[in-house]
């Protein structure tokens, strides 16, 4: 450093190097990335649950905890970009019970090939999500509100229709209909390699977090969904449609919904319309950890994921510890807790760190 | 600077055939000043239900100068930007942008023809990277289809030598843009309409919540933004700011026009003066004067 006095002065500087910054290290660079928290969170419990659970290290409950991940994760995603984009969405649970149920009943009473009920109830999910999205850019009232009225008339629905078509809380059994098997193939089938089964949701999953962190680093709607939360009145100034992007990505967690009841469906053959509530907060829960600001702005897909893979490891491995399954929402919600004030401290240090 | 104050027309005359023979700063801008206003008000009015949000207001943008909008709190001048950057309609008057007569439905449409405003609040997302919010709304791509995607070594690229070509010297383009300076990042919006090809920068006080040192450099962008040939109309409730750098001065009181000079025409203490509300002042400073010996309230025991 003694030197640069008696620098000779260039006229350009080499564009990346600049002389006041120090060099960066790897590990100041990791400490930037919003999944820092998590990723340190599911090495703890994955470490954690090696030491306390003797079968939590065999491949199959490797592929059993990957599964419960996915059925979180593949929800987790489109919920953490919300809420990059700056809104919550309490109607994901049930709105997934309802995309199964659409399937199932209208399949059934149509007697037509499953993949119609998919079809039908694909743009019911959409158009769930765009209701949301259009309601609140119209109206401008709180997510947490509008989401909140969807869930609560969701939950109905899903309730009094069921009743009212099968006669009973459950849908009748679309097994035996044309198209089953072929469905079953896409949404719920496993396959084995070497001695692992793994189930088609985890590639679900991963196909989904790679699209949507492409999404969010790589393309213009990602940076707009950035600065819809992170600031949505001056994104709205230098022309970012906000307003569209907002409904997109509700109509994402419709899209995911959807991938996710398809699943519930045709992994058995019935829909049991009252499942789902309450998983909203799961996936909600999944993206904090993961390191998605509650106010919006900052996330990232990948954060989510390893959220949703430390519900897996938890849920799972408190079963391959013995213990009594109640303990359960205890560890995720100190997880929750553990992982918000790190976030919060990393982000600190991050941001001090100009 | 001297050369700059031999303006003999009155800013609101409405005569663009014969404007002002002004010296041209940059090899760029010599032929701007025969033009005509690149952005034009005359008579403007914005009504909000049956309050009378700005009255009678005129005023020209013309390339290479920098119009000052100045007065108190209330005035109207966010009406004004509000109604020159798209975001509101005027109810009454003529609003020109170069001469044809406009009416903009939205900020994108206010972009389009060229019309940047650089807000209060920066229109910046602080937790994004300076080089996303440079170009955030206006992001370059390539590929195409599915793979269409994020120019991101032209947009890091592009940022750090547009702020340094300001004079901008930026550490590192990756950095949330909320963690530099304010200065900084009123310079940024600054370097990036200017960029994005404004021909008319709108500032809505970029030197409010500064410092003397920042405020300095922030006016001094806002000079190169001009010498760039932009026009530039600079709201402000600080004279000593608007004199600096402005060619002509509207002042707003209560959502009317109060006075409208070239710089020729005014001095610092009168333009200050003016702004600071004249008489009003003085009944202010009487008032004051009077209350800083209250009288003791009768009937009160006073304590010996």
């Amino acid at each position: 450093m003694s030197g640069s006095l008696a620098r000779p002065t260039t006229p350009a500087d080499p564009p990346e190097q600049d002389e006041r910054l120090l060099h960066r290290s790897t590990l100041r660079r990791l400490l930037g990335r919003p999944e820092l928290g998590a990723v340190v969170g599911a090495v703890a419990v994955f470490v954690f649950f090696s030491v306390v659970a003797d079968s939590f290290l065999q491949l199959s409950s490797l592929s059993t905890v990957l599964y419960a991940s996915s059925t979180i994760g593949i929800m987790a995603v489109p919920v953490a970009l919300l809420m990059i984009g700056g809104e919550f969405d309490l109607s994901t649970g049930v709105a997934v019970t309802t995309s199964a149920l659409v399937s199932s009943m209208f399949s059934y009473q149509m007697t037509a090939n499953v993949w119609v009920g998919v079809g039908v109830s694909l743009l019911t999910s959409l158009a769930i999500g765009f209701f949301n999205g259009v309601v609140l850019v119209r109206m401008g009232l709180p997510s947490f509100i509008i989401t909140l009225a969807t869930f609560l008339m969701l939950t109905g629905m899903n309730l009094g229709f069921t009743k009212l078509i099968s006669g009973k809380v459950s849908t009748k059994t679309i097994g035996d209909m044309e198209g089953f098997e072929s469905a079953r193939k896409v949404f719920a089938s496993q396959h084995t390699i070497g001695d692992v089964n793994i189930k088609v949701t985890i590639v679900w999953w991963l196909a989904l977090v790679a699209l949507a962190t492409w999404i969010l680093l790589r393309t213009r709607a990602g940076n707009w969904v950035f600065a819809a939360g992170g600031n949505a009145h001056a994104a709205r100034a230098v022309g970012v449609p906000v307003a569209r992007t907002k409904i997109a990505l509700y109509m994402g967690t419709g899209f995911g919904a959807w991938m996710l009841g398809q699943h519930l469906l045709f992994s058995f053959d019935t829909v049991q319309s009252g499942e789902g509530v309450g998983n909203e907060l799961l996936y909600i829960i999944a993206a904090v950890i993961g390191g998605c600001l509650m106010t919006g702005g900052y996330g990232s897909a990948i954060g989510a994921a390893v959220g949703a893979l430390i519900f897996g490891m938890t849920n799972k491995g408190i079963v391959y510890a013995q213990w009594d399954a109640d303990w359960f929402k205890y560890f995720l919600g100190a997880m929750l807790l553990l992982a918000t004030l790190l976030n919060a401290w990393v982000r600190k240090r991050a941001e001090a760190s100009k | 600077m001297s050369e700059r104050e031999q303006q003999p027309q009155g800013p609101d005359e409405g005569a663009p055939a014969n404007p002002a023979p002004r010296p041209a700063s940059t090899g760029a801008s010599a032929a701007t000043g025969a033009e005509a206003p690149l952005v034009e008000l005359s008579d403007v009015s914005k009504y909000y239900g049956n309050v009378k949000a700005l009255e009678g207001v005129s005023l020209e943008v013309r390339a290479g100068e920098i119009s000052c909008v100045l007065g108190d709190n209330g005035a109207g001048k966010s009406t004004l930007i509000k109604i020159i950057s798209g975001l509101h309609q005027h109810d009454a008057g003529t609003f020109r942008i170069d001469v044809q007569t406009a009416r903009l439905g939205s900020p994108r449409e206010a972009l389009d023809r060229g019309i940047a405003t650089v807000y209060q609040d920066l229109a910046v997302v602080p937790l994004m990277p300076v080089w996303r919010n440079f170009f955030l709304g206006s992001e370059p791509t390539k590929g195409r289809g599915p793979l269409r995607r994020l120019d991101t070594a032209t947009m890091r690229e592009t940022t750090r030598t547009e702020l340094r070509r300001m004079g901008i010297d930026l550490r590192d383009v990756d950095q949330p843009i909320g963690t530099i300076s304010g200065g900084e990042r009123q310079c940024v919006a600054i370097a990036r309409a200017v960029y994005f090809g404004a021909k008319v920068l709108v500032l809505d006080e970029p030197t409010a919540a500064l410092g003397v040192k920042q405020s300095g450099v922030v006016l001094k962008y806002v000079a190169a933004a001009r010498d760039a040939g932009l026009g530039v109309v600079l709201i402000t409730h600080n004279p000593h700011h608007a004199y600096l750098v402005g060619d002509r001065f509207v002042l707003l009181k209560r959502g009317a026009m109060a006075g409208s000079h070239a710089k020729a025409e005014i001095t610092l203490d009168e333009l200050t003066r003016q702004m600071a509300g004249g008489s009003e002042l003085e009944e202010l400073s009487h008032e004051l004067a009077r209350a800083s010996t209250p009288t003791p309230r009768p009937g009160r025991p006073t304590a010996e």
